[in-house]
């Protein structure tokens, strides 16, 4: 089962969330955090003995003496990252998606793999024994995707090894990168907070996340602050309300100290077990669909 | 190095004719009037397919003015992938063009008054 | 001409609440936002639109049925995962496609089509505080930060067509591709973080993207109470990194109380919250009139 914690805004709390549902959840359980551009959820599951592994994209190398300067390559790439110019094949391997079209491309095999460092995939265990698995994007690094693409093929690869369900602390926003987040959950979770803001980027990503066709539900951190007006989009569009944190100032506190909500006191621990129950069953319900 | 042995030069624009403001971009400039020196003829190329390229613009617009004829390029200032392209195809650049006319800046680089660069702006 | 970024690495901190607040503040200036994935600041700006766009940018590809022979070549070739063989009809999954154009090149049929994207639309709009340019990325998109380079181009453009002097500019959270593009010719860029593990944590990373694009920049500590513990690492980072704080702000719902009344936390009746606004305000107002450093000769690594 996989659960990924998303939202339209920034800082409505998914990874507050992810934290507390991880360490609520009473089956085996992989958390991974894949908003690599800001990775935070390891400053509260806090986990050790972690190693840590370069990820590479698949670019061109030019070997100058098989090139014959016909141009297929860079006629055909679309970013480029390929150009000839006079009797010179340059290669900008920082601006190559990947796509491997212009080593299919050249008739002389004048281009070869060589690779660009994207970022570093980061695996350890909280003393708690939860394996976790971060992805952190090189800074200067412009695309998410790519390193994301060699998060999800470890994340799948550990939980299916270790039948593990997926908990998945994905990006802000409702661009390429939170929609190659969400797209192998069986559910997606919404957080979202009661205000303008909060209310008006949920809508983004309840229009962006529903041609996906996943269950949807959402959580509303800070609640108490703002108007009623979330309450209200998610009744009107059924969108089940799966669970509220309180605006408290003792709850701000303890995140800033980097706490965990769902070990903060009996009410939130039973919020969270809630919530863990109801996403089990939800998820439940898709496979056996 | 001298201009003497430079025959056409490219100058990013913001209109295709002499009496129009340098563009300080070349990536991203609209275009670039090509002079011949010695016969002051222009032609005007639209460089707007750079300009629709979320990355790169600045190699495509290189490839745009070896295309033209051009030998060098006055412009504002060429950043680093862009110099790369421009080196290779041996074209002079001159940086630093900014705030005055297309015509004005042809005319100091006839009377010997810029430099060319030897590394990108930024 | 000045322009003011405002950006964060981590979400939810104030960019945009602050942004609000110093465009109400501020005389003359054109007002950008350049989160275009998940825009709020219209939300208080309420802007008129006067002049809207589509934003075109790259290709997707698109199998013509009628041509296609079924081969599966394109299947093979793509990196990217988005052709589905669904019963022999071989289709491309938009969201999936990168405009990488390596199935159109290779398909032995010539079957597939490569037209331009539409990802979405860009607004000039007027304001209380003055024009306003935005923009919204359809769903799934790319944001490669070209639409985001687009908004900053008109947003000067608008700016010297009217005479005016300052750009204020709310940016995205992260450190990917739009944030770098809203870096891009930034007179000075104002970090907002909050006294937290994940406010220090991002604040490193975009702190060290402005270092590499050699931009200047200055921190402000947003929501400054929650913390005294890391309200001076911040301190010590921010000083062992050479980047002056211009002031702190206390965690207060002054800000939340405005956004709901469709306001900026600077309009409305007077708080202190408000009057601590209008001194951090004055503060970026002399440091965007100081001259900016020389960084000519220096190539960006």
């Amino acid at each position: 089962m996989i659960i990924a914690i998303a939202s339209g805004k920034g800082g409505t709390g998914k990874t507050t969330v992810s934290a507390s549902l991880v360490s609520s959840w009473k089956r085996p359980v992989l958390a991974v955090d894949m908003d690599v551009e800001e990775p935070n959820l390891h400053l509260f599951l806090k986990p050790e003995s972690v190693s840590s592994e370069a990820a590479y994209l698949e670019v061109p190398v030019l070997d100058k003496t098989l090139c014959k300067q016909c141009g297929a390559c860079a006629e055909l790439c679309q970013f480029k990252a390929l150009s000839l110019m006079g009797a010179h094949l340059l290669v900008f391997p920082d601006l190559c998606h990947g796509c491997g079209g212009c080593m299919r491309i050249c008739p002389e095999g004048a281009l070869q793999k060589g690779q660009r460092e994207l970022g570093a995939v980061e695996t350890g265990v909280t003393p708690g024994g939860i394996p976790c698995l971060t992805g952190r994007l090189r800074i200067g690094e412009a695309m998410s995707p790519p390193l994301m693409g060699k998060l999800r093929q470890r994340m799948h690869a550990q939980a299916a090894k270790e039948s593990l369900d997926i908990i998945i602390d994905a990006p802000p926003g409702v661009s390429c990168p939170a929609m190659t987040a969400v797209q192998d959950a069986d559910v997606v979770v919404l957080v979202t907070e009661p205000t303008p803001f909060g209310l008006h980027d949920l809508r983004l990503a309840w229009k962006a996340f529903r041609p996906l066709g996943k269950p949807m539900g959402v959580v509303i951190n800070r609640a108490g602050l703002g108007d009623d007006r979330v309450h209200a989009f998610c009744r009107e569009k059924g969108l089940p309300l799966l669970a509220e944190i309180p605006f408290r100032r003792d709850i701000a506190e303890h995140y800033a100290k980097g706490g965990i909500l769902a070990q903060l006191d009996p009410g939130l621990r039973a919020t969270f077990e809630d919530l863990a129950e109801r996403l089990e069953r939800m998820g439940a319900e898709v496979n056996h669909a | 190095m001298t201009a003497a042995s430079i025959l056409k030069i490219a100058v990013t624009s913001e209109g295709p004719t002499l009496a129009d403001p340098v563009d300080p971009r070349f990536g991203r400039a609209g275009g670039f009037v090509v002079v011949d020196l010695a016969s002051m003829a222009t032609t005007y190329v639209d460089n707007g397919s750079s300009q629709v390229l979320a990355q790169g613009a600045g190699i495509q617009a290189a490839e745009n003015l070896v295309k033209a004829g051009a030998q060098a390029l006055l412009t504002g200032h060429v950043g680093p992938k862009a110099w790369a392209a421009l080196q290779a195809a041996e074209v002079k650049v001159v940086q630093g063009v900014e705030a005055m006319t297309v015509g004005e800046a042809v005319a100091k680089f006839k009377a010997g008054e810029f430099a060319f660069s030897d590394a990108p702006s930024r | 001409m000045r322009e003011l970024v405002v950006i964060s690495g981590k979400g939810g901190t104030g960019k945009t609440s602050l942004t609000a607040a110093f465009a109400h503040l501020a005389d003359n200036i054109v007002l950008c936002d350049l989160d275009v994935d998940a825009p709020d600041l219209h939300l208080i700006a309420q802007p008129a639109v006067q002049r809207s766009g589509p934003f075109m940018s790259g290709h997707g590809a698109e199998i013509d049925p009628a041509a296609c022979s079924g081969c599966g070549t394109c299947m093979d070739v793509c990196a990217f995962g988005a052709i589905h063989n669904e019963g022999g009809r071989f289709t491309v999954e938009t969201a999936h496609c990168e405009g990488c154009k390596v199935c159109v090149a290779l398909c032995p049929e010539k079957a597939i089509d490569f037209p331009d994207r539409l990802c979405g639309t860009w607004y000039e709009s007027d304001t209380r505080f003055g024009p306003m340019v935005h923009a919204l990325l359809d769903p799934g998109q790319e944001n490669s930060g070209k639409l985001v380079t687009l908004l900053k181009a008109k947003a000067r453009e608008r700016a010297s067509a009217l005479g005016l002097d300052l750009i204020l500019s709310d940016g995205a959270p992260g450190i990917g591709c739009p944030v770098i593009s809203s870096l891009s010719q930034a007179s000075l860029v104002l970090l907002v973080t909050e006294p937290t593990p994940s406010g220090l944590h991002d604040l490193e990373r975009v702190a060290e993207l402005c270092r590499t694009f050699r931009i200047p920049s200055t921190v402000l500590i947003n929501k400054a109470d929650l913390s005294p513990e890391y309200q001076a690492a911040i301190h010590a980072f921010c000083q062992a990194r050479e980047i002056p704080v211009v002031g702190h702000l206390p965690h207060d719902p002054a800000i939340t109380e405005a956004m709901v009344r469709g306001q900026a936390v600077t309009e409305g009746p007077d708080t202190l919250f408000g009057v601590q606004v209008r001194q951090i305000w004055s503060k970026l107002q002399s440091l965007l009139e100081a001259p900016s450093p020389s960084r000519s000769k220096e190539s960006r690594s």
